[in-house]
């Protein structure tokens, strides 16, 4: 059966393989610096299950300060743009067969492992998901090293110039679920919860309703994450106060509730794998401002959605 | 109240703009720190508490290196950008002459909400579809119709075309029922002694889908007029 482990040792290689490679890349004068930062992120990937927890904090905390010191990036052999547009003119519409290949086997994969006997078999069921994205991946790859024959070291190089165009914000996501492990340790949400019970005034109910939704966005907006604010705020206010106090129904208060939320997602930079790192990846030259393109794309959405999240909760969860 | 300094380090980080990594680190040193302060506590007891801090840190880091694996995703797309994939996206999308930049992202996003509906939520995602596919094919068919574009109006389209994915797939996905949000609120419910049934909760996110879809669907059309507007004039001051 194919389990996570299996995909982290073919991360720990492919990262590994960006690290020598940016070693010897003469054209980035911080080329160490990069090579270190994969290098790192390869130990974690092979080795984080046996270096321990605090050998696998003095690797993150190896991270950010070559993150904080500041990466540079490589040039990998590419093509032309004359190039690719050539390439495109010969290979015509084929060109998207396998970049469609990923999503369609990662959907295929998943719908496989999670309704049929043998799907399971093969994969791990809980994450079949990101299992049978990778299998899309490799077969992508395997289509167009047969197809396009380019030099072998291609896709490591081409794979180099993308990660390094992420740069540090690549392990980002992840820092930011570590540090949410810290906060509920230290519990940060419960003391959250304790100042909106005590300071807000929640005698009415469009009051109380107010409270809970925008509550949500902006504790989302503080974590990055509407899940670590949903059970925080539902016990300071969702559960006492709109269902046990005010009668709402519960399906109707937690179902908007939880989209109040998911409206703070769109205006933080704190959720990094949807506003961060796709600045990243599309280049922008906003991508380290706190509000960068993507986000300020997004507010004039989110806030008029939080307040139709309000008034949605107020004339539908409540009987009378 | 003291474990609330990390909330702090994080606003105060993003306000001076330090480096994200740096930010969260500290945030994560001083929450612990401040969980364990109390007026006695000497410099031993602190010291323990900060490599305490570190290695639950270094283990939730651990655990969720799954995250990461996403970037496996980069040595496919970053061979077919070499071969041409953006300028494909590109001549295909200018070959339809109805096609304007936000046409092609509205039809993005209700095709990300309606399959994210449905569950597949994979189908999609920035390194995936938006990078490769998205934004070229948005970009494209302003060029094909105004020329070359203005930095401002490229960035633009492309932070639109990361929205359109962000917001189909939030406000499409909590209507099906296996998604983590759904079952998240099932499990607190039930610990709180409330029974539910995870159909009844996605019921209730149609509402707000349909919203999301009728005020994003709005803002594209905006966004639309601002583009025809802005670039019909860059294209007259160009003399062409």
């Amino acid at each position: 059966m194919i389990t996570l482990t299996h995909l982290y040792i073919l991360a720990g290689l492919v990262f590994g393989a960006f690290a020598v490679l940016s070693a010897v890349d003469r054209t980035n004068a911080r080329r160490f610096r990069n090579a270190a930062f994969w290098g790192l992120l390869a130990v974690s990937f092979l080795f984080g299950s046996t270096i321990g927890d605090l050998g696998n904090g003095l690797v993150a905390l190896g991270l950010v300060v070559l993150a904080a010191f500041g990466l540079g990036q490589g040039k990998p052999n590419t093509t032309s743009q004359d190039e690719r547009r050539a390439s495109a003119e010969r290979r015509g519409n084929m060109l998207f067969l396998p970049a469609l290949v990923i999503p369609a086997i990662a959907l295929a994969g998943t719908l496989l492992a999670q309704n049929t006997p043998m799907g399971a078999i093969i994969m791990d069921p809980k994450q079949a998901t990101l299992i049978s994205l990778i299998i899309g991946v490799l077969v992508a790859l395997a289509i167009i090293l047969v197809w396009l024959k380019p030099p072998l070291v291609a896709p490591l190089q081409e794979g180099r110039r993308l990660i390094d165009a992420v740069g540090w914000a690549s392990v980002l996501p992840q820092m930011l679920a570590s540090l949410g492990a810290v906060f509920l340790a230290a519990g940060v949400g419960d003391q959250v919860g304790k100042l909106f019970a005590d300071y807000i005034p929640l005698d009415t109910r469009i009051a109380a309703v107010a409270a809970y939704c925008i509550g949500m966005a902006m504790f989302t907006i503080l974590m990055g994450n509407a899940f670590a604010a949903f059970p925080v705020m539902t016990a300071a206010v969702g559960l006492p106060v709109l269902i046990h106090g005010f009668g709402g129904k519960p399906e109707v208060v937690c179902a908007i509730g939880m989209l109040a939320g998911f409206c703070g997602t769109l205006m933080t930079p704190m959720a990094a794998n949807f506003n961060v790192v796709p600045a990243n990846l599309l280049e922008l030259p906003d991508r380290k401002a706190a509000l960068n393109g993507v986000i300020r794309a997004q507010i004039p959405t989110a806030l008029p959605l939080l307040v139709a999240n309000i008034l949605l909760m107020y004339f539908l969860a409540f009987p009378t | 109240m003291l474990v609330l300094l990390g909330i702090a380090v994080v606003v105060f980080g993003f306000v001076v703009r330090a480096n994200p990594l740096l930010v969260v680190m500290a945030a994560a040193i001083t929450t612990g720190l401040a969980a364990a302060w109390t007026p006695e506590a000497d410099l031993a007891v602190m010291w323990q508490a900060g490599v305490d801090t570190l290695a639950r840190f270094g283990k939730a880091f651990n655990d969720n290196r799954f995250i990461s694996l996403v970037w496996m995703v980069l040595i496919a797309i970053g061979l077919l950008e070499r071969s041409g994939l953006q300028e494909r996206a590109r001549m295909l999308i200018a070959q339809v002459p109805a096609a304007t930049s936000a046409a092609v992202l509205w039809v993005y996003f209700v095709f990300r909400q309606v399959m994210s509906a449905l569950g597949l939520t994979s189908l999609g995602g920035h390194a995936q579809m938006v990078r490769p596919l998205v934004a070229p094919m948005a970009e494209g068919a302003a060029e094909a119709k105004h020329g070359p574009l203005p930095d401002r109006e490229r960035y633009l389209i492309r932070s639109h075309a990361a929205a359109a994915d962000n917001i189909g797939l939030f406000f499409g996905e909590d209507i099906f029922i296996a998604i983590g949000s759904i079952l998240l609120m099932v499990g607190y419910l039930e610990t709180n002694g409330i029974s539910i049934a995870p159909l009844s909760l996605s019921v209730w996110a149609i509402p707000t889908a349909i919203v999301a879809l009728a005020i994003h669907s709005l803002r594209l059309w905006l966004l639309n007029r601002r583009l025809t507007r802005t670039l019909a004039g860059v294209k007259a001051e160009g003399g062409e």
